[in-house]
């Protein structure tokens, strides 16, 4: 154990290295999905992923997870590859759909990757109510899903990403079907709860005002092929530190406005990505 | 978020009300137009008869019912065995695909004569086979949809968590097809009554329902046929009910 903490310190939560990933199509040459992207996160580094639709952005976050293989590329979990990671359960993830068990009450669903690896039910009681409470549902802990609302079904997708305290946290879009009051309210709740936790992130959305507002660095995407167009750092301080007034903040909106920038660059100058590149902010 | 629970009046008295109403304007039609009891015997002469016959009556129900429950057994059970092999193995399914189908559109009963003679005509095991072969294709298909419904998002988490294939299985695929299974078993709990009850039509030992409304029709006592198929009526509604309360039973956790 000892030998491997001095080494983990340096080793990033993700290494994406030279991915690319084309689904065969039935007739030609296939849909290029991604195209030969490098991305590294730093342990505890939130990660944004934006994009027009086809960009590959969820395709990105699936190969890291290893819910699918990279047609040529190789991706790193804490050092090791995609696939080990995720049979040693070193992420947590959670997708737009919360995709909870409707047999299942709340406790049930937290408990459930917890029950699937072996712990016991004590201590699976025990986590599962500290993880409702995290998520500020313990009055609801015997409800079955759908008595809860869709920003309370996604709230326990979340708990249960968390279950097992993973260094990394995959989220695709988990907001994406909330409504712009909830999805506020829940970015709160996540910067909280990262700063709890001290997880890296990796987060997609297509929501320019909510990758700022939760990432160290917004990755920007372009579609067909995906590729990465350039990486904003937003530097608003440590994720801890963000409340709801950031959203007041000039930084916030200087950030937001290169990333709308780049996200249209395509429309403005052309089709040259470097072009995009060079965009003033305002 | 879900509807409020209908009162006791709505959901006992109001049917009540209105069989009892029907009986009345059935009873009142037959008498006061002088209907033949061959056409349409009046409810109180069914009445009449079915509590006169009751021993007789109870053993019809007891002889079908007895076959029924045997035939729905086996069938169910080699349904979702089949079912869950088929969902498991593509090939399987596209092989056994066009058997089942044929066996959905072929009228099962019209099997029985055939099964007599290879069974004998004095032995039940004919009508117990022909209810399993009604009850096996709702079950089957029923099974088998739902263990195709395992959503997407369901099949990424498990894959995710790393988990074997069994316990995916116990965990996400059994609990997602077990509602479907249930929807089957209740289509086939009645079907297996009336396979079980129209294959005695065919032939082989009497005292079952089926031969005794034949022989009281034949013998123009229609009013104690009548009361045979009152008999066949309440059975089938057991069948029914058994299975709906076992279905509430099972899937009472499912959050409903």
């Amino acid at each position: 154990m000892t030998t491997t903490t001095s080494f983990a310190v340096d080793v990033p939560a993700v290494n994406v290295h030279g991915v690319s990933r084309i689904f065969a199509a039935r007739k030609g040459p296939g849909v290029t999905a991604l195209d030969d992207v490098s991305l590294t996160v730093a342990p505890g580094e939130f990660v944004s992923l934006i994009g027009p639709s086809g960009c590959g952005k969820s395709t990105l976050l699936r190969l890291i997870a290893d819910l699918d293989v990279p047609t040529s590329g190789r991706i790193e979990v804490f050092g090791k590859p995609a696939r080990q990671a995720r049979i040693d359960q070193d992420y947590g993830i959670a997708f737009q759909q919360a995709g909870l068990l409707p047999w299942r009450t709340v406790a049930g669903n937290i408990e459930l990757p917890l029950e699937l690896h072996g712990v016991g039910k004590a201590a699976r009681r025990r986590r599962a109510a500290e993880l409702i409470a995290l998520v500020g549902l313990s009055d609801f802990a015997a409800h079955f899903p759908d008595q809860l609302s869709g920003g309370m079904q996604q709230r326990v997708a979340i708990a249960r990403s968390l279950a097992e305290s993973p260094s990394l946290l995959l989220m695709d879009e988990p907001f994406g079907a909330l409504d712009e009051m909830t999805r506020e309210r829940m970015q709160n709740e996540l910067v909280r709860i990262c700063a709890e936790t001290q997880a890296a992130v990796v987060f997609v959305t297509h929501s320019i005002p909510e990758a700022v507002f939760l990432s160290n660095r917004v990755v920007v995407l372009e579609p067909r092929p995906g590729r990465i167009r350039s990486i904003v750092s937003v530097g608003l301080g440590a994720p801890s530190g963000r409340g709801e007034d950031l959203r007041e903040d000039e930084g916030f909106f200087r950030s937001l406005s290169e990333v709308r920038d780049l996200l249209h660059g395509d429309e403005a100058a052309g089709a040259s990505p470097a072009g995009a590149r060079g965009v003033e902010t305002r | 978020m879900r509807t409020a629970q209908p009162g006791l009046v709505q959901t006992v008295l109001a049917p009540i009300v209105f069989g009892v109403a029907v009986i009345l304007l059935w009873q009142g039609l037959v008498t006061g137009l002088a209907i033949k009891a061959f056409i349409l015997p009046a409810p109180f002469a069914i009445g009449a008869e079915f509590a006169g016959n009751l021993n007789n009556v109870a053993g019809g129900m007891a002889v079908t019912g007895r076959n029924s429950l045997i035939g729905l057994v086996i069938g169910a059970l080699i349904g979702i065995a089949l079912a869950i092999v088929a969902a498991l193995a593509r090939l399987l399914d596209e092989m056994a695909a066009p058997i089942v189908a044929a066996l959905s559109v072929v009228p099962i009963v019209a099997l029985a004569p055939v099964l007599y003679t290879m069974f004998g005509a004095g032995a039940e095991t004919a009508r117990q086979l022909v209810a399993a072969l009604a009850v096996f294709v709702p079950v089957y298909f029923n099974t088998l949809k739902g263990l195709r419904q395992v959503r997407p998002v369901d099949r990424d988490l498990m894959r995710a968590y790393a988990v074997t294939s069994w316990q995916a299985t116990r965990a996400v695929t059994l609990p997602t097809a077990l509602p479907f299974v249930f929807t089957g078993l209740r289509i086939a709990s009645s079907l297996a009554v009336i396979s079980a009850l129209i294959a005695e039509y065919f032939g082989g030992p009497v005292g079952g329902l089926g031969k005794s409304i034949t022989s009281a029709a034949s013998s123009s006592n229609y009013g104690l046929a009548w009361a045979y198929v009152l008999g066949s009526i309440i059975l089938g509604l057991a069948f029914y009910c058994a299975a709906l309360i076992v279905e509430k039973l099972v899937t009472r956790r499912s959050g409903g």
